[in-house]
């Protein structure tokens, strides 16, 4: 107890700030605080849990873990409840906003999963009053419906809650119903047959055989939806059960499944795939095949190109699978790239040993019949083998060099520079010239491609077509992105040159045609292009900007030059993006200063005052959170710059930063803040910067002196202001480097009683100020020692704590939601007394 | 109905409909890629250009060598360039009742059409595409004029010595119909027979067919144009454009139920999306400026160049080249500008819109008052006073053989520094070229052509469902360098008729109704017999009185009372003969009741035969045969007229009689 504290919050603050620094709350940075019972914000009473008992210190706050409150019922919750069950249970009075019974549901939820679900129905009778109130047959709006039957499902996923429900036969109405079923299903099933189900379904109990006819009678249904519905309630049930009952169920309904397949088209397919997968995918029923692998070889065979591809990709990606079906599933995903493959002449090649079915014609059918279809089906097709690509349990061998080919024939097609030797082919290509979808998916793709190799041959067909994108005008700007990303990862996986660790020759002949058209993009009308040729810029540098090759032609090539130019782009994606690829082209030394007419003598403003003049002028955040990132890395790698002068350069910047109206800047000037820090107190030895480390032995000499240039740069009153900030993740990053310093100076042993200095003091009051929001003042310079005592002073891991909280957990509270639908509704008693 | 192809270039058509009783020509477009032959007419005297040898055949022959010259290793024609006709012998262009012109591009031959063969008919046009077309007949003129050259070849074309000539002298085609450019007073007096039209006004032509133009959407003004009758439509689709630029939009609604659509006009670089174009247009552009080089853009005075600018408008900001000046050369440079200014009823909603602001709708304006953009009639002049580089000159022709341009190519040529840029798609920039090599300037082809590509024709055909489609044969394969390209061409059902020039194609539609008035006391007169539900049929008497391609139906005059005197009954030998007509009949015979009815008549021996048309009736006792068809019967028995009229009166009983 010492310092005044109470009272300094004025009403005005922020909900989230006043919640956080309330004297009493956790969180509460100096240990003392009067506490303050009934404390009311804003017309509404603070929540009881967030006055602490007097005495309680922070950590004991800290202890009873967020969200407490949700988990059980409290009172004034309880209270509230009865009302808004009689509103729901009101068709006169509907309810309009999902989003709140969705709210409602969730914190049900965690209330269920906390604790008894029983106990929530005994002491909230109303509950159940509403339950059976929508059991009866009356006009109650579909919402409310689905909400209750939700709401049961949930309560009967406890056995001791389930007998308010069971026998009920009226229960089959929406999706929500659906989900019940299931439970009602898989609970039926556990309780009296646990362990040792029935082989028959006739043993099991009537219920549960009332559902599985239901699901029967869906099935042979003739209308779609019906049958959608009760194989969406299959899936969710093989996908959540695998109890030994699930594979007795799948035998009796499996006939009635694959009878399905004889329809034509199969009806609901997509369900049905769906279904199938979950099936394969459940432990039990996959051990023992259950005639499933037929029915799936059946399915693949029988549903389109175009709805067998998700099929296939999905039995692809099953861990254990008869290798018949795997080739049948990848055939099918390679079967219309295999029809683009001979539309243009070339030898599938690889592609036919994979071809096990006859379901060839089907696809040329299909990618003939209309440009929506062909461009769906490629879209698809390209789509799934981007992402069995990296996966393990691809199959082997993988056809890298016909999937290559496919690949840039599509581009090519698209591109119209492929000569098609078919009317196939010609219908391919009249379907694809100049379509932006199917070269968005190509080039991802081709990309994906990269990482493996193919024939030197292919690989220069692949860089062709690049270079063919890259130079086209006709590229549209997201075509180009996806092309330049492309082109980085096919150069990135280009083989080194043995020895020079530079660009192998061929690569280097591409670059040198590619570096010509870079110039072009980046004086492209169309921002788009030139940020992502920034962005390929960028990524270049990074990875080549050290290779003499990839130098030589940079340095050659008009790109530096329009680089710099793009700094004043009008557009603030632009430069942003400009800034991070200045900020490479000078760490490699790659900035031209040509002596140019306007600039005789070559006496340039240098890059760093003209990033700092971007810092502290753009309007836009971007480009000074580039400028930021910039700034960053080049205090991390010692650029020479800034290495002349390295204080002087921090100071600045960190001066800048903290003015910066965006947050994410801040937040970077305290990242730069934290490299500087470890420049000047040696690297943390844990992995995490922030852990704290176990004090290290440091005489106090050494590190009062190593701390003056923190305290010469102004870094703390930077990170003391970032601790005070409105947005929350700044506080955060703030905390955590004051944590770290703090540990740092563990050992120091300074001026004993740091309340007796009374500098520190001052710094503490000013801090309050901070806090209360009038920042105005500024700190000056502080000494070493009163930094290190104000540090030990704080409560600063409370503050981390409270700082970890949902900042609007107020707006998110269950008693606020419950308030405020009945608002809406009109049944709150004020809002009665308004009317008057 | 037959359509006359006077012209062989697709962009340029000229066509000739005879439809009903009228002949129409559609458009009136001038083939100048001719002047590609000739040598290039330098403003400002070229030592290089006045001191080139002269051709000479192999065996020395030197002939030719006062019209020919050698140039770059091509042979050039040394004389006042001339252009490519229209067809003028296919059909008597005097009897062309009318011309509908779509857009300003497409009336550049029409002086040749009014004022040389006889024609006497009115010219119909959009008020935009008559002040723009005029102002690129004027440039035209203007160009050829302010460079007197005295000679004029024709030796060369000569068939016998043509031949002897090398490539592509050698190929070109219909050279004896070449001629001269025409007068100013050629022009103004052809423009004087212009009748201007608005969109959706609908013009009578003889009370035989109704003409509307409907917006286009391709440049200021343009149009297609429906041709109808009361059963039968034809639409004439000319250049037309579905891309936003300045122009208010295409109308493709009115295109719907044609009998024949007549098409035209589409992009001639398929390949090349005006965007993509547009974007490379920039870019090279601002890499030039930025290294010090000048920028040539030669161009027609209005069209693109007003998208041109406004996308520098807001291009040259973010490329830093605030300071560079544009400079705009042509003697209709400030009309075309300001003409472009007061159209806002022509132009597309968003700078219509900006007119009420009030803004001038394009930001031409704005470049022009801030000194960013300046304009001149010639490089002579203020010009050369403000001249400044690195600059952007917009000048034509593009055809690089006269005008500004010509100059600009001999000044910048050798440097590499400068750039040539290629914004017009109507000449080969390789054969535009070809006089200036070698050539040290960067040359750069972005052809900006935003006229329908063959996908948006598709998707047009299938929208407006035309019964059949006509275009020129070159839309009917693909190009002739990109073969495999099948969607480089027009794909309908049934597929679309193609023509050439001087070709005649009989369009394939029959007329099958006409429609024609009856008097109101004739219609009073009738007494319509109801023969099914809904179907009324009445007989009528009347003079059918046509005039100016309308038929009305009048009353018959009064039969006269006989007097008896000579001459009156000569009068009334003029008048129809009103004699009592027989009722007509209507029905069919139903065969099963007719054979009952005959055998209670006494028939007994009575046989039905079934044939391909219908039946026959035998009676093979009496020996006759009743033929009962679709639309006749007949009796066949010998002699016997009184079997005859039984059987008549039997069938007839079957029949109803009005």
């Amino acid at each position: 107890m010492g310092r005044g504290v109470t009272g300094l919050a004025p009403a005005c603050l922020r909900a989230s700030q006043l919640e956080l620094f309330s004297p009493g709350a956790p969180g509460w940075p100096f240990g003392d605080f009067h506490a303050l019972p009934g404390r009311r914000l804003c017309g509404r009473p603070l929540q009881i849990r967030q006055v602490a008992r007097p005495g309680a210190g922070p950590e004991a706050a800290e202890g009873r873990g967020a969200g407490l409150s949700s988990l059980i019922m409290d009172p004034e919750c309880s209270q509230l409840l009865p009302a808004l069950c009689s509103v729901l249970a009101d068709p006169r009075q509907p309810v309009t906003d999902d989003t709140c019974l969705e709210k409602l549901l969730d914190w049900f939820k965690t209330i269920t999963e906390a604790g008894s679900s029983l106990l929530l129905l005994q002491e909230n009778p109303c509950l159940l009053g509403l339950l059976c109130h929508v059991l009866k047959p009356q006009d109650l709006s579909p919402r409310v419906l689905a909400f209750s039957l939700r709401l049961a499902g949930m309560l009967a996923a406890q056995e001791d809650c389930f007998q308010y429900l069971q026998g009920d036969s009226s229960l089959f109405v929406a999706s929500a119903a659906g989900q019940l079923l299931v439970h009602v299903l898989g609970l039926s099933l556990q309780g009296p047959a646990e362990g040792h189900p029935g082989l028959q379904t006739g043993d099991w109990p009537v219920c549960a055989q009332k559902i599985v006819s239901h699901i029967e009678e869906s099935l042979r249904s003739a209308a779609t939806p019906q049958i959608t519905q009760a194989l969406n309630v299959l899936t969710t049930t093989f996908g959540h059960c695998h109890n030994p009952w699930t594979q007795v169920l799948w035998v009796r309904l499996s006939p009635l499944v694959a009878r399905l397949l004889e329809k034509d088209p199969v009806p609901a397919a997509h369900s049905l795939v769906d279904l199938l997968l979950s099936v394969a995918r459940s432990p039990v029923l996959s051990s023992s095949s259950c005639g499933l692998w037929e029915t799936l070889a059946q399915t693949l065979s029988h549903l389109s190109p175009t709805q067998a591809g998700p099929l296939a990709l999905g039995i692809l990606k099953l861990q254990e699978c008869p290798q018949a079906l795997r080739a049948q599933a990848f055939a099918v995903l390679l079967q219309p790239l295999t029809c683009v493959l001979e539309a243009t002449a070339q030898a599938p090649g690889l592609l036919d040993s994979w071809d096990g079915t006859g379901g060839a014609s089907v696809t040329v059918d299909t990618l003939l019949a209309s440009k929506a279809a062909c461009v769906g089906l490629l879209c698809r097709t390209l789509a799934h083998l981007e992402l069995l690509q990296p996966l393990p349990q691809r199959p082997s061998p993988w056809p890298q060099a016909p999937l290559l080919g496919a690949t840039v024939t599509i581009l090519r097609l698209c591109s119209g520079s492929a000569t098609p030797t078919s009317d196939a082919g010609g219908h391919l290509c009249a379907f694809l010239v100049g379509c932006v979808r199917v070269q968005r998916a190509a080039l991802d793709f081709l990309g994906t491609l990269s990482r493996g190799t193919g024939p030197r041959e292919l690989v220069t067909q692949v860089f062709a077509v690049l270079l063919e994108y890259l130079t086209s005008p006709d590229s549209s700007p997201t075509v180009l992105k996806k092309a330049f990303q492309a082109t980085f990862r096919w150069l990135q996986s280009s083989p080194e040159t043995p020895g020079c660790s530079d660009l192998d020759p061929h690569a280097q002949l591409f670059l040198r045609e590619l570096l010509p058209v870079l110039p072009k993009r980046l004086c492209s009308p169309c921002w788009e292009v030139r940020d992502s040729g920034l962005e390929f810029l960028t990524q270049m540098i990074g990875r080549w900007g050290g290779q003499a090759g990839f130098r030589r032609a940079l340095l050659a090539s008009e790109v530096p030059e329009l680089t710099e130019q793009l700094l004043r782009d009008p557009e603030s994606y632009v430069r942003a993006s400009a800034v991070a690829a200045m900020g490479q082209l000078s760490s490699q030394g790659l900035r031209v200063t040509p002596a140019s007419p306007e600039h005789p003598g070559g006496q340039q403003k240098s890059l760093l005052a003209e990033l700092l003049h971007i810092l502290s002028t753009d309007s836009e955040g971007f480009p000074r959170r580039a400028v930021m990132h910039v700034f960053t890395q080049w205090l991390r790698d010692g650029h020479a710059d800034v290495a002349a002068d390295t204080e002087r350069f921090v100071a600045r910047v960190l001066q800048v930063a903290s003015q910066d109206l965006d947050w994410e800047v801040r937040a970077q000037g305290l990242e730069l803040a934290l490299v500087f820090l470890e420049q000047t107190l040696g690297r943390p030895s844990s992995h995490c910067p922030y852990a704290v480390t176990p004090p290290v032995a440091a005489p106090p000499g050494p590190l009062a002196q190593a701390l003056r240039p923190l305290c010469r740069v102004q870094l703390f009153e930077f990170a003391f202001r970032a601790l005070f900030d409105c947005d929350r993740p700044v506080a955060q990053k703030s905390c955590d480097l004051l944590l770290f310093l703090r540990a740092q100076t563990a050992s120091y042993s300074g001026p004993q009683g740091s309340g007796s200095v009374p500098e520190v003091a001052s710094v503490e009051a000013a801090l309050q100020r901070w806090q209360a929001g009038d920042q105005g003042q500024p700190l000056g310079y502080l000494e070493p020692e009163v930094v290190v005592a104000v540090l030990r002073s704080m409560d600063l891991e409370g503050l981390r704590g409270a700082l970890a909280e949902s900042s609007d957990r107020v707006e998110k509270s269950p008693q606020s939601l419950l308030q405020d639908m009945l608002a809406t509704v009109g049944a709150l008693g004020e809002d009665e007394a308004d009317c008057y | 109905m037959k359509l006359y192809c006077l012209s062989g270039h697709p962009t340029l058509p000229c066509n000739v409909l005879k439809f009903k009783s009228t002949t129409i020509m559609l458009d009136c477009g001038l083939d100048m890629t001719s002047t590609l032959n000739f040598l290039p007419l330098p403003l400002v005297q070229s030592p290089r250009l006045s001191n080139l040898p002269g051709w000479s055949l192999k065996d020395g022959n030197a002939f030719l060598d006062k019209e020919l010259k050698e140039c770059s290793g091509h042979v050039f024609v040394d004389s006042v360039p001339e252009f490519c006709l229209p067809e003028t012998e296919l059909i008597d262009l005097s009897t062309v009742d009318v011309i509908l012109i779509s857009n300003y591009h497409c009336m550049m031959a029409l002086p040749y059409i009014t004022e040389h063969t006889g024609f006497t008919g009115t010219v119909y046009a959009t008020e935009p595409t008559v002040q723009i077309g005029r102002l690129l007949m004027e440039e035209l003129v203007n160009f050829i004029e302010r460079v007197p050259k005295a000679q004029s070849a024709s030796l060369w074309k000569n068939k016998d010595i043509q031949r002897l000539l090398p490539s592509p002298l050698k190929d070109a085609v219909e050279v004896s119909t070449w001629r001269r450019c025409y007068t100013m007073q050629e022009v103004n007096s052809a423009l004087s027979k212009i009748q201007l039209v608005g969109y959706s006004q609908k013009i009578e032509l003889f009370g035989a067919v109704q003409v509307t133009p409907l917006s286009s959407g391709y440049a200021l003004g343009s149009s297609n144009w429906i041709i109808q009758s009361h059963y039968e439509k034809v639409s004439y689709v000319s250049g037309s454009s579905l891309l936003t630029t300045h122009p208010q939009p295409m109308d493709q609604a009115s295109l719907k139920n044609s009998d024949v659509l007549v098409l035209t006009g589409l992009t001639q670089i398929p390949t090349a999306n005006p965007d993509g174009m547009v974007g490379e247009f920039c870019s090279n552009l601002a890499l030039t400026v930025r290294n010090g080089g000048n920028v040539l853009v030669p161009c027609y005075p209005s069209g693109v160049i007003y998208d041109l600018l406004e996308c520098l408008y807001q291009y040259i900001d973010s490329a830093g080249l605030s300071n560079i000046p544009f400079y705009f050369i042509s003697p209709v440079a400030n009309s075309s500008l300001e003409f472009s200014q007061i159209f806002a009823e022509w132009l597309c909603h968003n700078k219509q819109t900006k007119v009420y602001l009030p803004e001038p709708p394009f930001p031409h304006a704005e470049l022009i008052q801030t000194n960013k953009l300046k304009h001149y009639p010639s490089l002579h002049g203020d010009f050369s006073s403000d001249f400044r580089q690195p600059c952007v000159v917009f000048t034509g022709h593009p055809s690089l053989r006269f005008g500004d341009v010509v100059h600009f190519m001999e000044l910048w040529g050798k440097s590499s520094l400068n750039t040539v840029i290629f914004t017009e798609p109507d000449f080969s920039y390789l054969e535009a070229l070809a006089p200036y090599q070698p050539l040290a300037m960067k040359c750069i082809y972005c052809p900006i052509d935003t006229r329908l590509n063959f996908i948006q024709v598709s998707k047009l055909l299938k929208e407006v469902q035309p019964l059949h489609v006509v275009c020129p044969e070159q839309y009917t394969q693909p190009p002739p360098a990109q073969s495999h390209r099948m969607d480089l061409m027009i794909d309908c059902q049934p597929p679309a008729m193609s023509y050439r020039r001087a070709e005649v194609l009989a369009l394939p539609f029959k007329r099958r109704y006409e429609k024609i008035e009856i008097m109101p006391e004739l219609a009073d007169s009738l007494v319509p017999m109801e023969i099914k539900p809904g179907i009324s049929l009445a007989t009528v008497s009347a003079v059918l009185h046509t005039k100016d391609n309308k038929h009305v139906l009048q009353p018959p005059p009064r039969p006269t009372q006989p007097t008896g005197g000579k001459k009156r009954k000569r009068a009334s030998d003029d008048i129809p003969d009103c004699k009592v007509l027989k009722p007509l009949l209507s029905g069919s015979i139903p065969v099963e009741q007719f054979v009952q009815a005959l055998e209670k008549h006494g028939f007994s021996d009575v046989k039905v035969e079934d044939t391909a048309k219908g039946h026959i009736v035998l009676l093979q006792e009496a020996e006759t045969l009743i033929q009962i068809e679709e639309d006749s019967t007949h009796i066949i028995c010998d002699n016997d007229e009184m079997l005859r009229v039984r059987l008549r009166d039997l069938v007839l009983k079957f029949l109803q009689k009005f």
